[in-house]
């Protein structure tokens, strides 16, 4: 196997392994500021007990994140060193400033909100999870600005045989970026409240802890339709963004082959990607395509046979992927706003089935997460910076693949028992439910 | 103002990010490799883990940031340095991965083969970054087997793993785990109390002879085995700096016999500072030198940014940095009291 491919695969692997712990941290460090923040001003104990409940699972989660995190930023220069000193002008800002600003943010006080809540004021100890979750949130945006410029790149020229920025304030606010970041992040607040809801109503299924378990479930449930809900019209822009900036990309998201006006939706669809056609088109909707590409039912969509096939991304994954993650995107707004309504009511702890799919449901926003990724990589491939610079032209030339197997086979390693485990304690730690006693916390907090 | 100006403020700034690093995140690591050997029980392995749990996290995000610093400021030298210790820093990133998670992981569960197999992984996960980042360091002051044709944009390298371990970068290697066990031990003797105190004082005073010992062979070893003394040669004014680094070596060695904790701690930072700064003034203007040519060394004017990218990052980093030493410091004030059996024991929340 050739340096090229074990590269692709490892990061792909690192990544989505990665992302499996970023969106439940994104969301949970602010529902749980949240908590906290219900509990200073109301001085409910029961808000002080989902902090703790949840806020024990958020840290479990957090502690990967984290760690695996480390990875993302080393891993340019390992196995992408072309692409780092061809890039690195540009793309390297972001991620500076991503540690400057937002991951020390993030860390201290993280550190203040664990180890200080003997040592702090309850004011100063609510700030502290707000900043550590401000920290985390922001510095989605600075990824997702650096990201954003590999899919849309802007402000830059070619001189002294690499991309060197011309204007920092187009590469910092990227209109494609803009747009990404409440899609993505509202997608791991969305992913956040499904687990606070599953993990509620498995609990109310064993009628523990009712009380605290229906107000969690009612508090997440609000959460999980509003984000989806934004989630839905961000992602509605997003793909407007694409088709003008990534046509192809857009042309293999929707299995397009032949550039057409007024282009037709089929909700059910199978590309056949050798022959260059789909095998099966049903309930097919008029021009719908043209309006959702450029709100105009008649505009034209350019299709994949209009793009040399050396630059063309896999149709087949890029086109599931995309179909699979809307799919569950929509049946999350409707189960979220089925739940608000079913939570209102008194006894709604007495409908099992309704709680059981909650349960059932927690994979599946984690599923729609790494589809959303694999759209976003898969279709810009052949290129890793769009138009400017093509993967196979950006791996590091003195790594073997000797090497590369090794670490590859090493992260495996790693990253399966370190999932392994922290899975396994989220889990322990769910069952068990929330702590009764919270007298060391409230004694001290008193005087506050 | 000219490009070079803002070359020299970066490379003046990736000295002082490293040199943050290793002084907050070595006596982490100094605690974390030297707990087996002075925790006696469970408790007080609770205890040094409490020392460093509110602090670790954001004292690691140095290294993050002087890994962002030299891929913005300097991203030829991020890609090639990376590319080129490929295997050795692959290793090091394992071992900062186990070293995080382990800190939380073992106390969630209460079995005696899980603690104690957290307890390991702590000991390992610490010990390693702190030698290979040595052996990193040698063999950059050294120069590494690569040849760089920056006209046509030809980049080699001709080493490999077994090659980083040679005499120099060993003894470089060596002298990090001493400077981080003899920093990590007066670390734990500054903030914990009683007997656990005493007996890391009584170890950081055990340990500093062989840190004498292994840094006066680095100091002359260094002569033969790199080019870094030219720069003393030609401008003796930064000579300043390793005689501060070796002066605070010696004054902790004279706090800490006369145990005074906190002023022996505190030389210890500057001498871990002075060193890495030591090493920095005289690679200048090299960041990565070769031992093969030295037209392929990687220099701060043949592999920065642009000036509009190093204006940019010396704004957010004049503006960014003090505020972060600022809530650091807020920070290590809240949790300034030394950490206790009894506090640990009657706490739910701690580690």
């Amino acid at each position: 196997m050739d340096v090229l491919f074990l590269s692709q695969l490892q990061f792909a692997a690192t990544c989505m392994f990665h992302w499996i712990f970023v969106p439940l941290t994104l969301g949970l460090s602010i529902m749980t500021a949240w908590m906290e923040t219900k509990y200073v001003t109301t001085g409910d104990e029961t808000w002080l007990r989902m902090t703790k409940f949840w806020g024990k699972l958020f840290l479990i989660n957090f502690a990967l994140g984290v760690v695996t995190g480390i990875t993302m930023e080393f891993q340019f220069g390992l196995n992408w060193s072309e692409y780092s000193r061809y890039v690195g002008d540009i793309f390297g800002a972001p991620l500076a400033v991503e540690a400057t600003v937002t991951f020390f943010l993030e860390s201290v006080f993280i550190g203040v909100w664990i180890f200080g809540w003997q040592k702090v004021s309850k004011k100063v100890h609510a700030t502290s999870i707000w900043l550590a979750a401000i920290g985390t949130n922001l510095s989605a945006l600075f990824i997702l600005q650096a990201n954003a410029w590999m899919q849309n790149p802007m402000g830059f020229t070619i001189r002294n045989g690499r991309a060197e920025m011309t204007d920092p304030l187009a590469v910092f606010f990227n209109p494609y970026g803009l747009i990404k970041f409440p899609h993505t992040l509202l997608s791991g607040y969305a992913l956040a409240a499904f687990v606070v809801m599953g993990i509620s109503a498995w609990h109310l299924l064993k009628k523990n802890e009712v009380d605290f378990f229906k107000r969690s479930f009612r508090f997440a449930a609000v959460w999980a339709f509003v984000a989806s809900m934004i989630v839905g019209i961000s992602g509605d822009f997003h793909a407007v963004k694409i088709a003008k900036v990534q046509p192809a990309k857009f042309a293999a998201m929707e299995s397009i082959w032949e550039t057409k006006k007024s282009a037709e939706m089929c909700l059910l669809l199978l590309p056949n990607a050798p022959q260059e056609c789909n095998a099966f088109e049903a309930l097919k909707i008029p021009g719908m395509l043209s309006f959702l590409a450029f709100h105009d039912s008649n505009a034209e969509i350019k299709g994949l046979k209009d793009f040399p096939k050396e630059l063309r991304p896999p149709v087949t994954p890029t086109f599931l992927s995309f179909r699979l993650m809307v799919g569950i995107g929509t049946f999350m707004i409707l189960v979220s706003l089925a739940a608000i309504f079913l939570s209102r009511r008194d006894r709604f702890e007495d409908n099992r089935l309704f709680l059981s799919i909650m349960v059932l449901s927690i994979p599946l926003p984690y599923l729609a997460e790494q589809l959303g990724w694999l759209v976003a990589e898969l279709g810009r491939q052949p290129w890793l910076v769009y138009g400017v610079l093509k993967t196979a032209d950006s791996v590091s030339k003195s790594v073997t693949s000797m090497q590369v197997l090794l670490s590859l086979l090493g992260f495996t390693v790693l990253y399966g028992i370190l999932g392994a485990i922290d899975i396994f304690l989220l889990v322990k730690y769910a069952k068990k439910g929330p702590d009764s006693d919270l007298s060391n916390i409230i004694n001290v907090q008193g005087r506050a | 103002m000219d490009i070079s100006i803002f070359q020299i403020i970066w490379f003046v700034l990736w000295g002082v990010l490293w040199g943050a690093y290793f002084m907050l995140d070595g006596f982490v690591l100094g605690t974390g490799f030297l707990s087996g050997i002075i925790a006696k029980n469970d408790t007080e392995k609770r205890v040094l883990i409490n020392c460093i749990g509110p602090v670790w996290d954001g004292n690691e995000v140095w290294l993050l940031t002087a890994g962002g610093a030299t891929f913005a400021a300097f991203p030829t030298t991020y890609a090639l340095m990376f590319s080129n210790l490929y295997s050795a820093l692959v290793l090091l990133l394992f071992a900062l991965i186990v070293r995080g998670v382990s800190f939380e992981f073992r106390g969630k569960l209460d079995g005696a083969v899980w603690k104690s197999s957290w307890d390991k992984a702590i000991i390992v996960s610490s010990f390693l970054p702190a030698l290979l980042f040595g052996v990193a360091f040698g063999n950059i002051f050294k120069g590494i087997p690569m040849r760089n044709d920056f006209v046509n944009l030809q980049f080699s390298y001709e080493g490999g793993l077994i090659g980083l371990l040679n005499p120099y970068g060993l003894v470089t290697g060596v002298l990090f785990v001493l400077l981080f066990a003899v920093h990590g031990a007066l670390y734990i003797s500054t903030k914990t109390s009683g007997d656990l105190s005493s007996r890391a004082l009584s170890l950081a005073n055990k340990i500093w002879p062989a840190l004498l010992a292994v840094a006066v062979i680095f100091l002359a070893y260094t002569y033969p085995a790199t080019k870094l003394y030219d720069n003393y040669v030609k401008a003796p004014l930064i000579l300043i700096i390793p005689v501060v680094a070796v002066a605070s070596l010696l004054l902790i060695k004279l706090f800490a016999g006369k145990g005074e904790r906190y002023k022996a701690f505190t030389f210890s930072c500057l001498t871990i500072v002075f060193v890495v700064a030591t090493g920095v003034a005289g690679l200048f203007p090299n960041l990565l030198p070769s031992n093969l040519d030295p037209a392929s060394n990687l220099t701060i004017y043949n592999s920065s940014s642009s000036l509009i990218t190093l204006k940019l990052m010396t704004v957010v980093a004049l503006i960014m940095v003090p505020i972060v030493i600022c809530y650091k410091i807020w920070v290590y004030r809240i949790f300034r009291s030394p950490v206790t059996g009894e506090e640990v024991l009657g706490d739910k929340q701690a580690y």
